[in-house]
């Protein structure tokens, strides 16, 4: 019961890369130059994964999360042994069953009875214990009628189910999944992932790669979060989920902090027609195309989205308090302006819009430097992306600068509720009903600094 | 070279099967289905005949009548022919595999190999049969397994070489389709061995043929029906063991490669 079933110590894969002068040289030019071996070689290597150890007890289900390319399913092939590791050891106590491509190995030709053995065998089985669990298999996949049946003519979920089946039926002591649940339809994956709770309470150890960062919370005793195929994170799966999500949302703030300059540049162009005065108060829905426009009277220099405390971000939670930074410069001396902000859906209808004028703010004067802040109090918005108005221009709308879909917001939520708009808002239940509150957890906390 | 051995000892339930797969799913879906493996031979025995008692006849007197002569030849030609032919591209056609399952990839060309002998060895009866209607079945044809385990021997390391270096080098398979073209016509099959003069430079290349050896012996087993080969047939053996150990070797180098470039 103590010692791990899998042991990864210092886990480098590299994998090699044959540059293009090699790929093209045929083997008449090798063995001319009499090179076969030498250009056998990598003349240059990619690291898949580097340095990477863990250790996962006998009958823990232990996730693997990550960014696409992160050596998540590399690692799956190493501790499979379908590839071996540059440098470091993994060892594996006892029969592995890997899920990384069902129905790999099935000839179309022949019918399903004949893959089923062959790919138990395949898989690590022998003749006899195929028989023995052959209706098991069978009758798992739901295939009963087809299987005399040649697999060509398998739809590809009756393909998927039937290579599950025989998967799982391996009967394996570390049980490898990679993001094959998608396959089938629902009461088929429902299936799957009863078996593989039964594996877990057989005290089986499982090894669970996957985007599914939900399943991870409620299946896996302990998760490994990889980036660039380095251990970023490692232990209690709720945690690593939260550091890998608020992770996720620093690289699409980055994205974000990148993109309002590239896009300003340009579109930066005055002869646009002059549009409605207030932002939102017309817009249509459709057409909303960014740009920029207006005779720079008054010009907007720079925006910024600040968190309750003064930091710039662009990724908010709901419920957060995001403050509008408008830093503009009026070249000469103005009496009649107001200041506009506009919230855009991603499909272009209006969320929000106000101005300084609706609000009845009366224009005094405006004069070389000044700071506009909008604070918007308890951001009452679902998960997405939102493009922002800004705008100074004469209560009759002649723009000085309008700044239309430059700048961008973007909301990240674990609850995803739906809609437009979020009100605050709070659940209760009374008499007859009963229903257990959702498990705590707290909002994604993206003000923490996640490079570290 | 003995590691080699004991893996494919040890994966022989999957050998086996895979075997049988191949057979069964090769003709699955034709009309004649099975009998193909014996309409095959027959066919391609009925074009030599006819391109050799036709067309330019052959009338050396030690090797009529020709066509069972002939046969005697094509028959383990084309499972030689077939083996390698199929087994230089059996590791990319099966790059599934090879990716996605620890799946021991000698396997592969071994059984394209075995597949190939499973078909000759259906051919066989027809042969037997032939030679029999014409009088020639001899008691040396017990010694048949002997010239088939030299072949097995040179085909599978032969096998396993072209497999492993096809996925590194594509063109093999091009290359390959001639040069078995060219192997054929040196390896004394539609013609006699015997018949080239002692001494001469033709027969000093063909010595060098492994092939040569072993398809001399067939015909002497079969069709002769005295054999006095056995010095060729045993150098055979010892090139046949040769490439199997370096087949084995260059196989096991690139093993590591095979998933990473297919």
């Amino acid at each position: 019961m103590t010692a791990p079933a899998l042991v990864a110590r210092d886990v480098t894969k590299l994998y090699r890369r044959f540059a293009h002068r090699n790929q093209f040289r045929t083997l008449k030019s090798a063995l001319l130059t009499g090179s076969v071996l030498s250009d056998l070689r990598p003349d240059e290597t990619f690291t898949a994964l580097e340095g990477v150890s863990f250790e996962v007890p006998r009958g823990a289900t232990f996730g693997v999360i990550g960014e696409n390319g992160s050596g998540k399913s590399t690692l799956l092939k190493l501790v499979a042994g379908i590839t071996k590791p540059t440098r470091g050891t993994i060892a594996v106590d006892g029969r592995v069953s890997a899920l990384i491509e069902l129905g790999a190995g099935f000839h179309p030709e022949i019918s399903g009875r004949e893959n089923v053995s062959i790919n138990g065998i395949m898989l690590g089985l022998t003749r006899r214990e195929v028989e023995r669990r052959f209706d098991e298999i069978v009758d798992f996949a739901e295939l009963r009628e087809f299987i005399d049946a040649p697999v060509k003519t398998y739809s590809s979920g009756m393909y998927m189910r039937l290579g599950f089946a025989v998967a799982i039926h391996v009967d394996p002591d570390v049980l490898l999944i990679d993001e094959v649940l998608a396959v089938g339809d629902e009461a088929f994956t429902r299936k799957c992932l009863d078996k593989i709770a039964e594996f877990h309470r057989r005290d089986k150890t499982i090894l669970f790669v996957t985007h599914s960062l939900g399943l991870v919370e409620k299946m896996c005793d302990d998760a490994l979060w990889l980036r660039h195929g380095r251990t970023a994170d490692r232990g209690d799966p709720k945690r690593v989920v939260d550091a890998y999500l608020t992770y996720v949302a620093a690289g699409e703030e980055a994205l974000l902090r990148a993109q309002p300059a590239a896009t300003a540049a340009l579109a930066t162009t005055p002869e646009e027609p002059a549009p409605q005065a207030t932002p939102g108060e017309t817009a249509p829905a459709s057409g909303y195309r960014p740009g920029r426009w207006g005779g720079r009277e008054i010009e907007i220099r720079a925006v910024r989205l600040l968190d309750a405390r003064g930091r710039e971000r662009h990724v908010f939670v709901p419920g957060e308090t995001v403050t509008l930074v408008l830093s503009v410069h009026a070249r000469e001396p103005v009496e009649d302006f107001v200041f506009g902000v506009g919230l855009y859906s991603a499909e272009g209808s209006c969320v929000y819009g106000t101005n300084t004028d609706i609000e009845g703010f009366v224009p005094r004067r405006a004069a070389g430097d000044a700071e506009v802040r909008l604070s918007l109090e308890g951001l009452s918005l679902v998960e997405g992306t939102y493009l922002l108005d800004l705008a100074a221009h004469r209560r009759d709308g002649t723009p000085y600068d309008y700044l239309r879909g430059l700048h961008s917001l973007r909301v990240k939520s674990r609850v995803k509720d739906v809609g437009l708009y979020r009100p605050l808002h709070r659940w209760s239940f009374s008499g007859g009903a009963e229903i257990a509150p959702p498990a705590p957890r707290g909002e994604l906390d993206l003000g923490e600094d996640p490079g570290a | 070279m003995i590691a080699a051995i004991r893996a494919l000892v040890r994966y022989r339930a999957l050998v086996q099967s895979l075997v049988s797969r191949e057979l069964k799913a090769r003709y699955r879906g034709s009309v004649l289905g099975f009998l193909w493996s014996f309409v095959n031979p027959l066919l391609v025995l009925l074009t030599y005949t006819l391109v050799f008692t036709v067309i330019l006849p052959n009338k050396q007197a030690d090797i009529q009548p020709y066509f069972l002569f002939l046969f005697c030849g094509i028959l383990p030609w084309t499972w030689f022919q077939a083996s390698l032919a199929e087994s230089s591209g059996v590791i990319i056609s099966s790059g599934n595999l090879i990716k996605k399952v620890l799946f021991p990839a000698e396997v592969l060309p071994t059984v394209t190999v075995l597949a190939n002998l499973a078909h000759f060895l259906l051919g066989l009866p027809i042969l037997l049969a032939f030679l029999a209607w014409k009088g020639r079945l001899a008691w040396t044809a017990v010694l048949l397994p002997l010239p088939i385990a030299v072949q097995l021997v040179l085909t599978v390391g032969l096998a396993l070489f072209l497999s492993a270096l096809t996925v590194h080098f594509r063109d093999i398979q091009n290359i390959l389709t001639h040069v078995l073209h060219l192997w054929f016509f040196a390896t004394p099959v539609i013609y006699s061995y015997a018949a080239i003069p002692e001494g001469s430079p033709l027969r000093q290349a063909l010595r060098l043929n492994p092939m040569t050896h072993v398809m001399v012996t067939y015909q002497q087993v079969l069709f002769h029906g005295n054999v006095d080969h056995w010095r060729g047939l045993f150098l055979a053996l010892l090139v046949g063991v040769a490439a199997f150990a370096v087949g084995a070797f260059l196989f096991d180098r690139l093993r590591d490669t095979l998933p990473e470039e297919v």
